[in-house]
């Protein structure tokens, strides 16, 4: 019923001549056809006035996220780079007890272009420096490297000498005992800094070269610290540049966890012309780290030209120390070391000093760390006791 | 007799003043550029030993993702977003990120390739510190192959480092585990 209604109407409508004549002629159609046509192409170009925008606003958005970006963090390496390191001792040997900040060290670096580059480090020894006062302000690094191709280097000015592990890696949080190793403290001699060039090129992956030339040492030539290794360092103040000294090391670092150095050292002359007493160094080291273990061996040895260095026993200087370590975490490590050195090896005299550490490092965090170490002296020098740490570097 | 060797001190001395300054007016721009990105992605494609497609995506590092970032590095990663790439495999993709860390002084960059939660590769393309190059070594670098890290965000093995390059070490073992935890991140997108 109905769909037979909607039948009758359809029919009515499309009979009806009134809808006949509402009909639009072809010129109208073209007419409509031609407008829509123009509203098309006004869209179009609206679009492409979007894209344009939307590509300019991209453009822009990146061209200001890459000018944020460069002067972020990493990217703003044409700026001084400020680091540093220190650490406070509190040491206690044969009940004679001391505290010390013994170290408070900067770094200052600055980037002049990709290839050359300035490094310096000043350093406040013991906390108080001046008239009568125990500590010195010292400037140990301070010099210009220039990169010669991407495996050679050339640097100016006044630098750590390549000798032994701790003489240019002494940051506190690296290395184990609170007092550094008495052996390169006092045969090395470290912390050791000249002025002077010095060159180093990378031979293969993990085998390098460093030869330098710079100034020399300049013992006392008398009274009880005569010939003496460390009584020498001029620190590069004012110092006496009569005899000069020239130093090669060779370096292997291509196994994970092993490094194995030499370094030759000759002195024209450690007076400084007063004797004519040429002298010559060497050093061997071993570092080796897998899992858990570690070990570090080093020996070195000078030997002093002339009957002056003779007549003291101070012709042959040397020692050695041998310290196994176990990691037991990230922030636990116990280590033993075991030195013994002898600044009169030239004499026939039981001179030889000995001492063993015996302790833990406690690192909170990578660059921080708490130390602790029993020490016992024998041979030349007697005592026993223990010492307390605190480090840090950034 | 004496002038003679006068003469050839001279002489000497003149051809070291010559090289001196024939190595000062060198104009070295010496970057210590060991691989390229392009190099590292051919080298992931084959080591994988599969077809892989990889495509590039933007990773907008949010205040979120730099958070987590900060636990790993102590510090926020210098970037507005990171660029990397991923492969277009639904069920495990692999993906690539070219990040940088200072070791001491200056920004080493790195490659890191991660798939399944596990490093497959880790190379230095450029190295810019004064010590610690040996980080680049294959011998050293090769330590991270299949490292992931453990339930506290460690890495989960050990790595033997570098004596005296400590900082470079520690940059890479970092950046290892922020590469670990972008892959995560992607990845569960």
């Amino acid at each position: 019923m109905k769909t037979k209604a909607i039948a009758l109407a359809v029919a009515g409508i499309l009979s009806t001549p009134n809808l006949y004549a509402a009909e639009p002629s072809n010129q109208e159609l073209l007419d409509i056809l031609k407008k829509q046509q123009s509203q098309i192409e006004a869209l179009q170009e609206q679009l492409k006035k979007t894209d344009e925008k939307v590509k300019e606003s991209d453009q822009k958005i990146e061209s200001s996220v890459t000018a944020i970006e460069e002067n972020l963090g990493t990217s703003s390496t044409k700026m001084p780079s400020i680091g540093g390191y220190g650490e406070l001792h509190y040491n206690n040997i044969e009940d004679s007890e001391s505290i010390d900040f013994h170290r408070f060290v900067l770094f200052f670096g600055h980037e002049f272009t990709d290839s050359i580059r300035f490094f310096s480090e000043l350093e406040l020894e013991h906390s108080l420096a001046g008239d009568g006062k125990p500590g010195e302000v010292e400037l140990e690094q301070a010099y210009i490297e220039m990169d010669l191709s991407d495996t050679s280097k050339l640097k100016a000015g006044l630098f750590l000498v390549p000798v032994g592990i701790l003489n240019e890696t002494h940051e506190p949080p690296t290395f184990y005992g609170v007092e550094r190793n008495p052996v390169e403290k006092n045969i090395i001699p470290a912390t050791w800094w000249e002025a002077g060039a010095g060159f180093n090129t990378q031979l293969n992956d993990g085998l390098s070269l460093d030869l330098a030339i710079h100034s020399g040492l300049s013992v006392p030539t008398d009274g009880s610290k005569s010939f003496l290794i460390r009584s020498g360092r001029q620190k590069v103040a004012s110092a006496d540049a009569d005899s000069l000294a020239y130093t090669a090391r060779i370096k292997y670092t291509a196994v994970p966890g092993l490094e194995l150095a030499a370094s030759y050292q000759v002195q024209s002359d450690v007076t400084q012309g007063a004797f004519g007493a040429d002298a010559n160094l060497i050093t061997a080291h071993a570092a080796y780290n897998s899992g858990h273990f570690g070990l570090r061996a080093l020996y070195a040895s000078w030997s002093i030209d002339g009957l002056e260095a003779e007549a003291v026993g101070r012709d042959t200087q040397e020692g050695f120390y041998v310290e196994p370590s176990y990691r037991i975490n990230e922030s636990f490590g116990l280590f033993a070391r075991y030195n013994a050195w002898d600044n009169n090896a030239g004499d026939s005299d039981e001179t030889e000093k000995r001492q063993t550490n015996i302790g833990l490092n406690y690192w909170p965090h990578e660059d921080v760390v708490f130390k602790l170490d029993v020490e016992n002296r024998t041979g030349a020098q007697d005592g026993s006791g223990f010492n307390l740490g605190v480090g840090y570097q950034f | 007799m004496l002038n003679n060797v006068n003469l050839i001190i001279s002489i000497n001395v003149r051809r070291f003043l010559v090289m001196c300054v024939l190595l000062f007016n060198a104009q070295p721009v010496f970057a210590k550029v060991y691989l390229s990105a392009d190099t590292f992605v051919e080298q992931v494609v084959q080591l994988t030993n599969e077809p892989i497609h990889f495509k590039s995506n933007t990773l907008w590092l949010n205040q979120a993702i730099q958070s987590e970032i900060k636990t790993i590095l102590d510090h926020p990663y210098a970037k507005l977003r990171l660029r990397y790439k991923i492969s277009q495999s639904q069920q495990s993709p692999t993906t690539i990120w070219f990040l940088d860390e200072i070791g001491k002084e200056r920004p080493i960059s790195f490659a890191v390739a991660v798939k399944n939660q596990q490093i497959i590769q880790i190379k230095v393309l450029e190295f810019r510190e004064s010590r610690g190059y040996e980080i680049h070594i294959p011998a050293f670098s090769q330590q991270f192959d299949n490292i992931g890290v453990d339930e506290n965000g460690k890495l989960n093995k050990n790595i033997d480092g570098i004596t005296g390059a400590t900082m470079s070490v520690n940059a890479m073992k970092k950046i290892s585990r922020v590469a670990l935890l972008l892959h995560e991140i992607v990845v569960k997108k």
